[in-house]
């Protein structure tokens, strides 16, 4: 038993705990420390919410700062500076990548409470039992280590997790309805000249080259073994197509931060662009139309999860556990679902949501009355329902899983070439 | 006597000698040094490998990147050297009371009192498809549909790029302008001289160091920028600089390295052909 929990648990739940009460001159000593007990965590923007480090404060005791930076600067920083930060919230490709440097711990499985309840998705790979596990990097993939300390990843599930996941998406195109005027069905559509000049996809290599070959691949133009490891030739290929489209001004800008792709659409600029959740949600609160648009082909999906620092040790190590099984057991999942995203352990977030809002947000129902963001403002209608449906209906669709591939460098490359040309 | 005195200049000297090794020789040599390493996604190996030069070397993006980066410096040279040397020129010559001179030149430095980056993205909205501009154009019926190549494209990221660095040309060379003895344009008015060969040959030439300095500023600044172009171009145009910061967000820091030194390179060769045109602590 760690020596964090005699301070939150009943000091007389055992007789292990009164002996060990009685040889600690007072439990408070551990409450005193567990708030001198600072936790660093770095990640992408999408989870490093203030919201959740005051609560944290509250509920927990202890100190969390964030760091939010963006995916490249993220992986930059696990993969270099492992005394920098004590969690890691980051991608499961990024994870592909910092995991072999050994920076990160694997966690112990029998540690995390809700373990039993996380989706299939992070376990075995599989939604529902008969689904067919996407191509790319899907996290079930990259989710297991074969022991503590070992570097390599596991085929099978193991008691040793190399994250935690935390929270998923399945991202598509976002368009502007009200200046496109007419039904979007595929992802060819970022390519076709209608929309020359107000078309936009983002500047993060490993996912732009996703979108670029669900594009392609809709368009008919190329026929992937797997788009999420791609051979040269077909990186070659795909970068040749989008070179062309750039060289006939189809793009009107790229971007690489959030809140660019917020303003692009937002502005009228461009009308079809890669996009993730929470800039259509912050685009639609601010009372323009914008479609997180479920296409035919399916989703690109990405996955996030909680890291532990190698470097991690003794009540910091417990305090993380401790942190790692408050952020599976609802309110934060509640939280991100509020902005579109899902929850690992979807079921311990329905209790710190409204029917309504699990109905409109998990279930795909229409709203019976109005949707606000985490934030308090309204950004759905009663009686509209979420872009593409329910959970099973959206993470079923899944097409293939944001990836690192084999000739990452080559494709690093080529895409700088892209940029460039 | 002699050895206290050589001593205390070598003392004098010390301070600065130590923090130009310190922040600037040291910094540069290591970067020279990484530049010969090798790196995978998430390590780098020391060694000593050419393939990061020849990579750059042979690869048709660098060039391509480098050809860019040239034409955004000469557009940007020409215009602030133009806009620079006018202003200067009116500064010094035309306004007679030394109050409204130095009144009007602060008046130049206002912009500057607000950050580089708050008033390079203050033009994205401005020359949007829906912004000021093309509102303007299209209410004064001068064009009908919005003009799309106002924001990013290479116009706005040279408009930018002028609208940034203009000042570093009008300072130095209403600097040298002021020093200029005004009774040499009167001689040259009394022996005949029309305007444009006062201009030509007595304010040009003595105008020279100023025209210079202003000149390795301006080119320093622009051949080193990545930010001005990822923005004003919306990420769709490179130049060296973005190049270099591509490679050091994918943790590629050797071909990052290499970039730098190549860069580098180009630059004080530029630099050392200028001054050889003008000697700029004689004419100081």
């Amino acid at each position: 038993m760690s020596k964090m929990r005699y301070s939150r648990r009943s000091i007389l739940k055992s007789g292990a705990a009164v002996a060990a009460a009685s040889a600690l001159p007072a439990p408070m000593i551990w409450a005193q420390e567990i708030k001198n007990i600072t936790l660093r965590q770095f990640g992408t923007g999408v989870s490093n919410l203030n919201e959740v480090g005051q609560k944290v404060k509250e509920e927990l005791g202890f100190t969390l700062e964030m760091t939010a930076l963006d995916s490249d600067s993220v992986t930059q920083r696990a993969a270099t500076q492992p005394d920098s930060f004590d969690i890691a919230d980051i991608e499961y490709w990024i994870c592909k990548k910092v995991w072999p440097t050994g920076n990160l711990q694997a966690m112990d499985t029998t540690k995390i409470k809700n373990y039993d309840k996380i989706v299939g998705i992070f376990k075995d790979g599989k939604l529902t039992p008969d689904s067919v596990v996407a191509q790319g990097t899907a996290p079930n993939t990259v989710g297991f280590a074969e022991g503590p300390g070992s570097t390599a990843f596991a085929k099978e599930q193991t008691q040793w997790m190399t994250l935690i996941p935390t929270i998923y998406n399945a991202d598509t195109l976002g368009i502007r309805p009200d200046l496109i005027g007419r039904p979007i069905e595929s992802w060819a559509e970022l390519l076709n000249p209608e929309f020359k000049g107000k078309a936009s996809i983002l500047d993060i290599s490993s996912i732009g080259i996703m979108d670029m070959a669900m594009v392609c691949e809709a368009s008919g133009k190329i026929k992937y073994g797997d788009k999420g490891n791609m051979t040269r030739d077909e990186i070659d290929q795909t970068i040749a197509i989008f070179t062309e489209a750039k060289k006939a001004g189809q793009f009107r800008a790229f971007w690489k931060s959030f809140d660019e792709s917020v303003n692009l659409m937002a502005s009228g600029e461009v009308v079809i662009q890669s996009m993730w959740s929470p800039a259509v949600t912050a685009v639609k609160s601010r009372g323009i139309p914008c479609v997180f648009q479920p296409l035919k082909e399916g989703y690109r999906a990405w996955g996030g999860g909680l890291g532990l620092s190698k470097s991690l040790t003794g009540m910091q190590l417990d305090a993380a556990y401790e942190y790692i099984n408050w952020y599976l057991s609802g309110w934060v999942g509640a939280f991100l679902m509020r902005q579109g995203y899902y929850s690992a352990v979807p079921e311990t977030s329905k209790d710190f949501m409204t029917a309504n809002e699990w109905g409109y947000w998990f279930e795909g129902k229409p709203a019976a009355e109005d949707i606000a963001d985490p934030f308090g403002k309204v950004m759905a209608k009663a009686g509209e329902s979420r872009d593409g449906g329910s959970f099973y209906e959206r993470m079923g669709h899944v097409a293939c899983w944001n990836s690192v591939m084999d000739e990452n460098q080559y494709m690093v490359r080529k895409w700088n070439e892209f940029i460039a040309s | 006597m002699a050895v206290s005195r050589n001593l205390q200049g070598w003392l004098l000297a010390a301070p600065l000698t130590a923090v130009l090794a310190g922040f600037l020789v040291l910094p540069i040599l290591t970067i020279f040094i990484v530049s010969f390493w090798q790196a995978t996604e998430f390590s780098i190996i020391p060694a000593f490998s050419l393939e990061n030069y020849q990579f750059l070397l042979t690869s048709p993006v660098t060039y391509q990147v480098f050809f860019k980066t040239f034409v955004y410096a000469a557009l940007v040279w020409g215009l602030t050297l133009a806009i620079g040397f006018t202003v200067a020129y009116y500064l010094a010559f035309h306004i007679r009371s030394e109050a409204t001179r130095m009144v009007l030149f602060l008046l130049c430095t206002i912009p500057f009192l607000t950050s580089n980056i708050i008033r390079m993205i203050s033009w994205i909205p401005f020359l949007g498809r829906n912004g000021l501009a093309n509102q303007a154009l299209m209410s004064l019926g001068i064009v009908d549909a919005p003009v799309e190549w106002l924001l990013y494209s290479d116009f706005s990221v040279v408009l930018a790029f002028v609208h940034l660095n203009t000042l570093f040309m009008i300072t130095p060379i209403f600097n040298t302008m002021m020093r200029i003895d005004r009774s040499l344009v009167e001689a040259a008015r009394d022996n005949g001289a029309s305007g444009w060969q006062i201009l030509t040959h007595v304010i040009i030439p003595l105008s020279k160091p100023g025209i210079m300095i202003g000149t390795i500023f301006v080119l320093a600044l622009v051949m080193g920028d990545f930010i001005t172009v990822r923005f004003m171009s919306g990420s769709q145009s490179a130049n060296v600089g973005r190049l270099i910061s591509n490679d050091i967000a994918l943790l590629q820091y050797p071909s990052a390295s290499a970039t730098s030194i190549v860069l580098l390179a180009v630059v004080l060769l530029i630099i050392g052909a200028l001054m050889r045109f003008v000697n700029i602590r004689k004419e100081l």
